[in-house]
């Protein structure tokens, strides 16, 4: 029997892990697929503090962030703090930009239109000027997944940590109101407690025990490009609108210019934002919208091919903020999902303080924001 | 405009079908990305004819349709009750249709081994192609090695093409020349051609016998030739020197369209992925029909067989000849007898070394493979994401097949939203709408 | 029409008309015209058909063509690296 059964072998999944067994659990993740197989198989990489507002999120984003930056550390997955670099075409949206980056209080400097050139020389003219992150960073969300996972494994013991792929969890087991194991394709498994870290997939998880998590999926696609022989962007790139974008709350089709080279060799290119349930349909026009979107703020792109494209679910919950901590309802459950389009960002921090929580410590931030029994009946459903 | 169809791919199957649609009466619009009409089979060199029955078809079919060459269709996508092809010509442009018919053909499926990635060493549809569409012999001295019917008309095309056959390494045991299979669909003529072609010039052929490491500094120099137990697993080497390599272990069909569609696919008596159609050749999604490789590897009469059929049952036809249902039904037999004869068999595994490449574009080796296993990557599209085989230019088009046989798992149907490289300029334009 | 040059590194290369680049290459001895990018391999054709991407050719200055593909013009000016 293990201390702790995770649910969900994608980043967050990975991170409870990691820091559980660091903290001296026994640790189970089970999946029903491989490792990283969800939608930290399907997004970007980016961790980012240039986009969030201030408030949780953004405490969360800060400490995550440094927290990537001591795991990269062991090696294994590529981590570059390249910096973000937030552009505005014009003047008053520049305003703003820098209006939001004084409240934040992130380290930042305010780029003039003129001085844009200096951070990336290929940039459109005519930008009104933006605002340099250079906190904001960029990982390979699947190898770090995995590499999470067998660094918390060797570190601790592989008795301590173990993995178990193409497990599908199917229903819980109880003691009188508390949890206390799950109920899988391969038979059932004890443990002191079960942490649901299953991404998008977490209000249907969270269903098996009789809770309600309104966590829904938020489709995005990535373009790809042909590799390039010199890089050609240096920061991660993108358009004020991408802030708002990631803040609405439109079903509708959403997209803005996230553009950003990666170490081997190809650019990617996003952002696209609909509600559209688990449909993985090519959609030509979001395609072509993000096309126009990079080759207008990087016009050296129109000759880059797009190689190939492919897109996942961003685990929405309906006011942006992750689900973290215990589930009042379901004791001995704890949540870890519905971390939206920042989850690869946010899942060291997620893993730090669920792992305080797990081993009886009181949490080094204040989770009452992210509780899992936070929605109103309406968003309940 | 709306045309009634729109067909994808002009090897036999799309131009039967396009014909016969058009005969019918059906508006019809026919895109291929090569200069020439013919794909794999009926491939000819520029100001050649090609053979004389696809000459006449070709024909025709230029007089009652528009036929778009050189154009790569890179997705088709549906809207309310018609699709739109987007393909890539000297621009970008879009061919509206009311129904779709997937003819898209099948590429080479090699396997790797040491030393495959040298250059001089190609696929034997590539050779062919080489030798068919370019009049270019691939060497001087040249090996053909793999598994299945086809490496004979390759070898002796380049044979009779003058080039030095050094031998024909056939991995599967069993059928000797003389029982080839290419005898029992009574085409006894054909087989005797190639054997004889080769007979003529001393080409030797080896069953169980198989190129396992290709040699050289900057070109092919040498191949290993190993005599094989029924596994594939190597009983002894010899060095065989050469200057080309044509190599490959049958095809595989090419249906990531119908899978951007949403077609629902089935495995090949073999385990490779393909669209499954019903008796008129419908597939699961309404308006899209596909005829040919994609719906399971098979020859091009297979292929002109299914393609005529479609386009009947596009046309409206209340009921497709009895004649051709039986044709198509033992030439379908014949194929899975055919992959049941040349199965690829889990020994060529044992010829990889840690460093053999997988991943040609992305260079990724065995033990990168390997490591990202013991990471957790227990399908071939988790080792993708973790060592990155696939994610290349060629979207995993080589290295699909060896690596899901290295994952364990038969081939999985190909996700690519994007089918053919598209500059960023022009898929932010809006398409002409020429046609 | 008949044959004609193209230039592959300042060198005449003949070409045939409607022959690929990459066909003409192979024909006049030239089989590698590209290093990869991590290990420096050699590359040429492989495929022969534009699957496997192997035989990208920078032609007329535009990078990353299918040498297997594109049809050789009379003047193509080809660059291997
Ligand atoms: C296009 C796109 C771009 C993105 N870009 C970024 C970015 O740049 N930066 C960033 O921080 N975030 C980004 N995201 C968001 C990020 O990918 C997610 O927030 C993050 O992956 C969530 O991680 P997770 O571990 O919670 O979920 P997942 O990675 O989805 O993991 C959940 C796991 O649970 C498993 N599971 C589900 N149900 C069960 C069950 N019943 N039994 C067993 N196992 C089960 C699944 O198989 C899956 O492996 C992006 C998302 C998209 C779609
Ligand atoms: S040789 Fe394969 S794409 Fe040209």
């Amino acid at each position: 029997m293990s201390d702790v059964i995770v649910i969900g072998a994608g980043v967050v999944g990975a991170a409870c892990a990691y820091y559980a067994a660091r903290a001296g659990l026994d640790v189970t993740v089970v999946d029903r697929g491989p490792v990283a197989s969800g939608t930290t198989g399907s997004g970007e990489g980016n961790v980012l503090v240039s986009d969030k507002e201030p408030g949780p999120e953004l405490d969360l984003a800060l400490l995550s962030n440094r927290l990537w930056r001591e795991l990269a550390e062991h090696g294994g997955f590529e981590f570059e703090a390249k910096g973000g670099l937030v552009v505005a075409e014009t003047a008053g949206v520049l305003r703003q930009l820098t209006e939001l980056a004084a409240k934040q209080g992130v380290e930042h400097t305010a780029v003039p239109g003129e001085a844009l050139g200096g951070y990336e020389p290929h940039l459109a003219p005519g930008l009104a000027g933006g605002v340099h992150y250079p906190q904001d960073a960029q990982v390979q969300p699947m190898l770090a997944a995995a590499r999470l996972i067998k660094l918390g494994a060797d570190s601790y013991g592989h008795g301590t940590l173990h993995l178990r792929t193409g497990v599908t969890v199917t229903g819980f087991l109880r003691s009188g109101e508390r949890v206390n194991g799950v109920r899988t394709s391969h038979g059932d498994i004890l443990g002191g407690a079960v942490v649901n870290a299953a991404g998008t997939w977490g209000g249907e998880v969270a269903a098996l025990a009789g809770v309600h998590l309104p966590v829904l999926p938020r489709r995005g696609f990535i373009l790809v490009t042909e590799p390039l022989r010199e890089p050609l962007i240096r920061h991660k790139v993108y358009t004020a609108a991408y802030v708002t974008n990631v803040a609405s709350d439109a079903e509708g089709l959403e997209t803005s210019a996230v553009v950003e080279g990666t170490p081997a060799g190809p650019v990617l290119i996003g952002a696209s934002r609909e509600r559209v349930g688990f449909d993985r349909t090519t959609s030509v026009p979001v395609l072509s919208r993000l096309a126009a979107q990079a080759v207008e703020l990087f016009p050296a792109l129109r000759e880059v091919r797009a190689i190939r494209a492919y897109c996942g679910f961003r685990p929405y919950c309906p006011d942006h903020l992750p689900v973290i901590g215990e589930d009042p309802r379901a004791p001995g459950l704890y949540h870890a999902c519905g971390h939206e389009g920042a989850g690869i960002g946010l899942a060291p921090a997620t893993g730090y303080l669920l792992a305080q929580l797990l081993a009886g410590q009181r949490p080094g931030l204040d989770l009452h924001p992210f509780r899992p029994d936070r929605f109103t009946r309406e968003e309940n459903g | 405009m709306i045309h009634d169809l729109a067909v994808i791919g002009g090897g036999p199957a799309g131009v039967a079908g396009a014909l016969t649609a058009a005969l019918a009466g059906l508006r019809v619009v026919l895109l291929d990305g090569g200069p020439r009409l013919g794909g794999q089979y009926f491939r000819h060199a520029h100001g050649a004819e090609p053979e004389p029955r696809f000459a006449r078809q070709s024909h025709a079919l230029r007089q009652r349709a528009e036929v778009l060459l050189k154009h790569q269709v890179w997705a088709v996508s549906r809207e309310d009750d018609a699709f739109t092809v987007h393909a890539h010509g000297t621009a970008r442009a879009e061919v509206r249709a009311r129904r779709v018919l997937i003819a898209t053909g099948a590429h080479d499926r090699p396997l790797p081994f040491p030393g495959w990635d040298l250059p001089g060493v190609l696929t034997a549809g590539g050779a062919q192609a080489l030798l068919k569409g370019e009049r270019v012999p691939a060497g001087r001295r040249i090996a053909v090695a793999g598994t299945g019917p086809f490496l004979l008309p390759v070898a002796a095309g380049l044979a009779r093409a003058g080039a030095e056959v050094a031998g024909v390494f056939e991995a599967s045991g069993g059928l000797g020349l003389a029982r080839h299979p290419v005898m029992a669909l009574g085409k006894a003529g054909e087989a005797a051609g190639y054997a004889w072609a080769l007979a003529a010039r001393r080409v030797p052929y080896r069953r169980n016998h198989a190129v396992i490491a290709a040699h050289g500094e900057h070109e092919l120099r040498a191949v290993t030739v190993a005599r094989l137990d029924r596994d594939w697993n190597v009983l002894g080497t010899e060095e065989l020197e050469c200057d080309a390599l044509a190599v490959g272990y049958g095809f595989v069909p090419q249906i990531e369209l119908a899978v951007q569609l949403g077609c629902l696919t089935r495995q090949d008596a073999d385990g490779t992925p393909v669209v499954d159609v019903d008796a008129r050749q419908r597939t699961s999604v309404p308006g899209v029909w596909a005829a040919g490789e994609p719906t399971g590897v098979g020859g091009w009469e297979l292929s002109e067989t299914e393609g005529r059929i479609a386009g009947l049952a596009l046309a409206g036809a209340g009921e497709v000849p009895g004649l051709l249902l039986r044709r198509r039904a033992r030439l379908r037999a014949f194929a899975a007898a055919l992959q049941g004869a040349y199965p690829v068999r889990p020994g060529w595994q044992s010829w990889l070394t840690p460093d053999t490449l997988i991943c040609r574009c992305e260079e990724v080796p065995l033990a990168r493979v390997r490591e990202a296993q013991e990471l957790g990557a227990t399908d071939a599209r988790s080792i993708k994401l973790l060592a990155r085989p696939g994610m290349g230019w060629c979207q995993g088009r080589m290295c699909g097949y060896a690596l899901a046989c290295l994952a364990g798992e038969p081939q999985q149907p190909p996700r690519r939203p994007i089918a053919q490289p598209i500059s960023l300029g022009a898929l932010a334009e809006p398409p002409q709408k020429e046609h | 029409m008949e044959r004609f040059d193209i230039s592959v590194d300042g060198r005449a290369v003949p070409a045939e008309p409607g022959q690929t680049i990459g066909a003409a290459l192979h024909a006049a001895g030239v089989r590698s015209w590209r290093s990869t990018r991590f290990g420096g391999r050699p590359r040429g054709l492989f495929c022969g058909i534009g699957v496997c991407f192997d035989c990208l050719v920078e032609v007329n200055g535009r990078p990353a063509e299918r040498a297997c593909q594109l049809e050789a013009r009379p003047g193509d000016e080809v660059s291997t690296s």
